[in-house]
Order: C-alpha cells, then structure tokens, then sequence
C-alpha cells in the first residue's frame, strides 16, 4: 500500500480518486438493495465519497440481448446523460458494466455519442475490479468465518476478463476459507430472458452448477452478479440444499463483531 | 411468429433437459474430452498464437475466396480431375446421382461429411437404388440407428456401448459381447466387404489447399483412406469456405484441428489427394471429382459482420463447450449443424425466420468463443441474429410491445420507481399468500424452474433518499 502510493507520487499520478459515482442495476435496485447498500459500506470504509446519480434507471441490457437494439438505444443515451459528469463509476455487477463497456459502442454506432459512450467505458468499473485495480485495495478490513465457493460470473470472466480480483479480495477476509468447486467457470444458466423463455434449460444447467456448489461442501457461494445468485439461489432452495448464496459486496461488507 | 421448426426445438428440448440418462452420458463424454483437451493444449507452445495464427490463414482463404477457389480449381483440372460449382444443395445432389447413374453405380462408400448431411445426398442415392455405407464407426452406427450425426465431430456420442452391441446384434448378427475392440471388429467386417465391391467413395474435405491443388482429409480411421483409393470415382463433397491458401498452413492447422477436435496432438490419418490414378500409380480413382458447394455461403461472405463464421473447420470444440449443446443434445437442433456454430450458421443456410429462435436458446455465456480455434465470435454473432431477427420483424406481437412499454418506463426514473413498487407489493402480497408458484404467481415464468427470490419492501433508490436525502 504505501509502496503503491509512493510509486503514484513518484510518476506524478494522480491517487485514488476519492469520488465515485454508483451504478446500481435496476434489478439491484428493486430486488436486491442490501448488495447496493453493502457496497456503498465498503466504498466509505475504504474513504470513498460515494454519489448516487438519481436519474439512473436501467443500462437497456434486456433488450439489447433480446435483439431490441432500438429500444436500448435510448437507454444508453439517458445512462450516458445521467453519468456525464461522474468521473469513476462503480457498479456491483460484471453483466451490467459490460453491457455499457463493451457494448454501448456497439449500440451506438454510427451515433454521435459513440465516442462518448467509448470513453465512458473506460471511466466504468465492476466493484472488485475498481478495489483491486483502481483503489489498489485488496482488504477491505473483512470478516467472514465461513467455507465460501466462487462463482465465476460470465460477463465478468469472460468479457471484463476478471477471474482473480474477486478471489484475491475473498482471500484477505478474516475467517474466510475459500474452496474451487469443480467447472466455476461455466455458466449457472440464468442468461437473462433466457431463464424464462428456456427455463428448463436454464433449470438444467441450474442443477449442474448447484451439483458443484454441493461438492465444494461451500457453506456459501458468492459471485459478482446478483443475476446469476438469484437464479442459483432459487435452484438450491428447491433442491433443498444447504448453501447459501451471497453477493461478494455482501461478505466484503461484514467486519467482525 | 413460432415457427413449427421453433416448436419442435421447445418440445425436444424440454424432453432432453430433464433426461438424466442423457445428462449422465453426455456428461461423462465430455468430461473425458476436456481431459484431452487440455493436455491437448499443454502440448502448444503457445495456444493462444497458434489460435491467432489459423484465425489469420482462415482470414485469408475466406477474404481471397475467389482467388484461391480458381487456383484450387485449375490446379485439380491440371492434374486431370474435375470441379463442379454447385450453387445449392439439389445442384450438388444431381451431379453427383448423374455422375453415379453415368457409371452404373450400385454401391457407395462414404466418409464421414457433414456437407453430405447438409445436402442430404446419401437419401437421393438411397431413392436410385444404390446402397450407401458410412465407413466412419460413429456415422454407421447413426446410420444403422436411421438418425442424423448427433454432434458434427462425434456422431455416435449420445450411445453407450451396451445400446451399440444391441443395434450390433439387430441389425448385423455376429455380435456376442459388448466389448469395444469386437464391436470394432464386427463393424470392420461389414465395411471391409463395402469397401472392396464399392464403385463410388464419397469423402468431404477439411481444406482445399489452393497452391497444392489438394484436398485434405482427416479421419481416425483410415476409411477415408480406403473410400479415395479403392472405389473407382472418388467424388469430395465440400464447401467453398473450406479453401486454405498454402500448404505449409496445415503445419498449424492440423495439429491445432486434431487438439479442438478430440485433444489428439495430430489426428492419426491426415490424407492429401489431388486427382485421378496416374499411369503406374498402384491404386487410386480412375475418375476424380470435386464438388465445390455454396449453398447460402456467399451471401454469408457478403454479410460483413458474421462472415467469420465461415472460418469454421468443423471442430466440434463449441459443442463441446456449451452447457445449452450438454443439456438438450445434438438431435434437439433439428439442424445438420448442432451447438453454437449451428445456431449462427442455420440461420444463413436455412433462413433467418424458420431458425432464429436456435440464436435465444442461450445464455450468452461465450464459452463458444473461448474455445474456437479460429476465434470466431460465436456468443457475439448470437447476439446480432437475435437483432437481425427483430429488424426482420418476425418476432411476436407481445414482445414487441413489452420492450416498447419497458423502455418508455425505463426513461423516467420516477415512472420506474412507480412500477417497481407497484409490481413488489403485488408480488409481497401474492406471496403473503402463499401463491408463489401457483398458476396465479406473477412471477410464473421464473418460479415454474426456480424458488421466487424474497421481494423486499423498499428498493435501493428509496433506502438511499431515506438515508442520504435527495442530494
């Protein structure tokens, strides 16, 4: 840490920006707000200041997905509006920081907003990968005494490209012991609106991934999506299995007692 | 608009997804190949290069199309052999059944081909009243069972032994156990005797190879090797993206052909032919024949964004990868081409509107991608039918509207918040009573797979005002 900064200094960089804007996924928002309010407790501990834009509403991933380009364009433009002014823009899904890094240039092409939309991919975050790679942190002063198992969410292995960040902040959480359950890297079966319009396919690579969740014998399994969790949270419950899932700002959020 | 084809996948593919047989088998497979896979890949120096390197090879063939087909051409027309140009299947099909009507042709052995399948030649022979063998053991095997290749690398992977040697003793008698080495062996017997009375071999091709005026073919088996050199018309069926400018370019393409394919370092017979028999050549066809087929292919090379599709070799990797291919199977796509490459492929070849719904049946989850060995972008190019179709406009009325109604919602955070309460409460409440995955369960889709996640009281936007103030 103290190296890190003292190398900052030396080449003149700037440090850790201390403002960050949040991105909060529209499902984050309406169904799961403890994950939002679990990183924004972390953010502050690490001397974040932390913004919530109000105007945000959704990055228009369903649609882009489902082929309704031209439904998610207007999206991206308001998201693009809404984030104009933030600097650092942090989110607590891979899925959702892909869709606006990866692909609103792609939506946006042949608009004059693509090269701000590229731009502002670069200013987007997901949230381990702004701990580990922006903030330069990898304990966030955590305690977890539990057996956690790591999902390797999709959109944010193979996309963000981001397979040890998430692991290297689980392995400097007090108490947490985390154990590879075998296939981490493939999908869980959620894939959006594919979860319904398949659901016995998606329910069937649902059962795979819990299969594996059980062998790791993981009290736990954590991810950086809220997607993928709710999927595989639902497919553990009626298969009546003994894990748990938890969003990964969740474990990084709990300090001992 | 369901297209019968599109139905036909739903039923199928419930059916497979909860089929735990199948599951297992396929499973057990697979994982067996991704064991070789690896090593596979270990043995590369660098994996990674030797993907980006037969991505460029391909890049060149596929973008200099025209001009290594005619180099290809003139090279086999040299050596005394003959090119055909279909522009679609019936084309193909015809020359080929005239070609064996002009001969006399009772009896033909084939090579393992998923261009043959596509065109469906083996059945219009079959109508002439000529006697197809398939010589690959996965392909005779589905042929005897009457199906189609259930994966495109490994036809017969949906099979246990115990299910093989009970075909073996239905249909071929001398059977006793089920033993591998003596199912081989039963199998054998029956081709060898193909073998040696056929007139015609039918082989595809895995690359045209334009300066050499060759083509290459890869098999376990040697029954290529048998299916060129023994009848007396040896006729490759293949397509126009198959072209491969150099020679030297198999010095990378085969090895890494054979590691995607099955985790081999090299496939154990790699055969190079080129024309017919010469004077004081041992064996060989008197007559040697080329059908270069297109068939969609070149309104596919016009299509800029998805023409890499065309590099495809065939390799079955994408299958292989696919958790969507692992749990419905390879019979469920109704299409010659399964798995990821077949759900970007048959939409060119077959039609947008009849195969679109193959593009849905995904996650997009890109374990395709990481794996093909010429880098296509498979999961990408899902993504861009998925638009395609909706441009199109054959996507239903409903779904339509919903994402008009979603996005007008979308653009108002107040409209948003509004309809997020509304829908949490109604679901609080339907759950308070104890409807979670009735029929009256709002959320139905979902819970009919799944448990309903809880659905709590106040969203995000609302804790933060309460908590920070509006600032």
């Amino acid at each position: 840490m103290v190296l890190a900064r003292l190398l900052l200094w030396v080449y003149n960089v700037e440090p850790m920006p201390p403002r960050v804007a949040l991105f909060i996924p529209c499902f984050v928002d309406q169904l799961g707000p403890q994950v939002g309010q679990d990183m924004v407790r972390v953010l502050r501990r690490i001397g974040c200041e932390v913004d919530f834009p109000q105007e945000q509403t959704c990055c228009g991933q369903p649609a882009f997905n489902t082929g309704y380009w031209a439904d998610a364009a207007p999206l991206a433009e308001h998201f693009l509006k809404v984030f104009t002014s933030a600097e650092v823009i942090v989110c607590p899904s891979g899925s959702c920081t892909t869709m606006v890094r990866n692909f609103y240039p792609e939506l946006l092409r042949g608009s004059p907003l693509r090269a701000e939309a590229a731009a502002l991919g670069q200013r987007v975050f997901e949230f381990s990968e702004f701990l580990v790679r922006v903030a330069n942190v990898k304990d966030v002063g955590a305690c977890f005494p539990h057996r956690v198992t790591y999902h390797d969410s999709c959109h944010t292995l193979r996309e963000l490209r981001l397979r040890e960040e998430p692991r290297e902040l689980l392995r400097h959480v007090r108490g947490l012991e985390l154990v590879e359950m075998p296939c981490s890297d493939e999908c869980c079966g959620f894939g959006g609106t594919f979860s319904t319009k398949y659901g016995m396919i998606s329910a069937a690579m649902g059962d795979g991934k819990a299969e594996n969740i059980e062998t790791s014998q993981a009290e736990f399994v954590t991810a950086t999506d809220s997607s993928c969790l709710m999927h595989i949270e639902g497919i553990l419950r009626r298969r009546k299995a003994r894990a748990r899932t938890i969003h990964l700002a969740s474990i990084l959020a709990q300090e001992a007692s | 608009m369901t297209t019968p084809a599109a139905q036909e996948f739903l039923r199928r593919a419930a059916e497979k997804s909860a089929d735990l047989t199948h599951r297992q088998i396929i499973r057990r497979g697979i994982e067996h190949y991704d064991a070789a896979f690896h090593r596979g890949q270990a043995r590369f120096l660098n994996w990674e290069a030797a993907r980006q390197q037969c991505h460029e090879i391909k890049w060149e063939g596929v973008n200099h199309l025209d001009r290594y087909l005619l180099e290809f051409e003139k090279r086999v027309k040299e050596r005394g052999g003959h090119v055909f140009w279909a522009a679609d299947a019936e084309e193909a099909r015809n020359y080929v059944a005239s070609l064996a009507a002009r001969h006399g042709v009772r009896r033909v052995v084939k090579s393992k081909s998923m261009v043959t399948e596509e065109i469906h030649l083996s059945p219009a022979l079959e109508k002439m009243g000529i006697e197809v063998f398939e010589t690959d053991l996965g392909e005779f095997i589905v042929q005897l069972r009457n199906e189609p290749p259930y994966h495109i690398v490994t036809p017969a992977m949906h099979l246990t032994r115990v299910q093989i040697a009970a075909l073996f003793r239905e249909k071929l008698g001398d059977v006793a156990g089920d033993d591998p080495p003596e199912l081989v062996a039963t199998a054998r017997r029956a081709l060898r005797r193909a073998f040696f009375s056929a007139e015609m071999g039918i082989t595809g091709a895995n690359f045209l190879v334009a300066d050499a005026g060759l083509i290459a073919i890869t098999t376990n088996e040697g029954n290529a090797r048998l299916c060129v050199s023994l009848p007396r018309i040896h006729v490759a069926v293949t397509g126009i993206e198959k072209v491969i400018p150099r020679l030297q370019d198999l010095a990378v393409l085969w090895p890494t052909l054979a590691t995607s394919g099955t985790g081999q370092a090299i496939t154990t017979y790699n055969t190079l032919v080129g024309g017919p028999r010469r004077p004081g050549e041992p064996d060989g066809p008197e007559e040697f024949h080329v059908v270069l087929l297109d068939n969609g292919r070149s309104e596919l090379l016009a299509d800029v964004e998805q023409r890499d599709v065309l590099y495809c070799i065939r390799c079955g990797a994408c299958l292989n990868a696919c958790p969507v291919f692992r749990n419905v199977g390879g019979h469920t796509y109704g299409t010659t081409y399964q798995g990821p490459i077949g759900s970007v492929l048959t939409p060119h070849l077959r039609g947008l509107a009849e195969f679109e719904h193959l593009s849905y049946a995904s996650s997009l989850c890109g374990a395709c991608t990481s794996v093909c060995p010429v880098k296509i972008e498979l999961h990408h190019h899902l993504l861009h039918t998925r638009r395609n179709a909706v441009r199109a406009g054959t996507r239903p009325f409903g779904e339509r509207l919903a994402f008009r109604a979603w996005r007008w919602a979308m653009l108002g955070a107040g409209r948003f918040e509004l309809f997020g309460r509304v829908a949490r409460a109604l679901l609080r409440a339907a759950y308070a009573l104890g409807l979670e995955g009735s029929v009256l369960d709002p959320m139905r889709p979902w819970t009919r797979n799944r448990a309903a996640p809880p659905i709590p009281r106040a969203s995000f936007r609302e804790l933060w005002r309460k908590a920070n103030g509006r600032n």
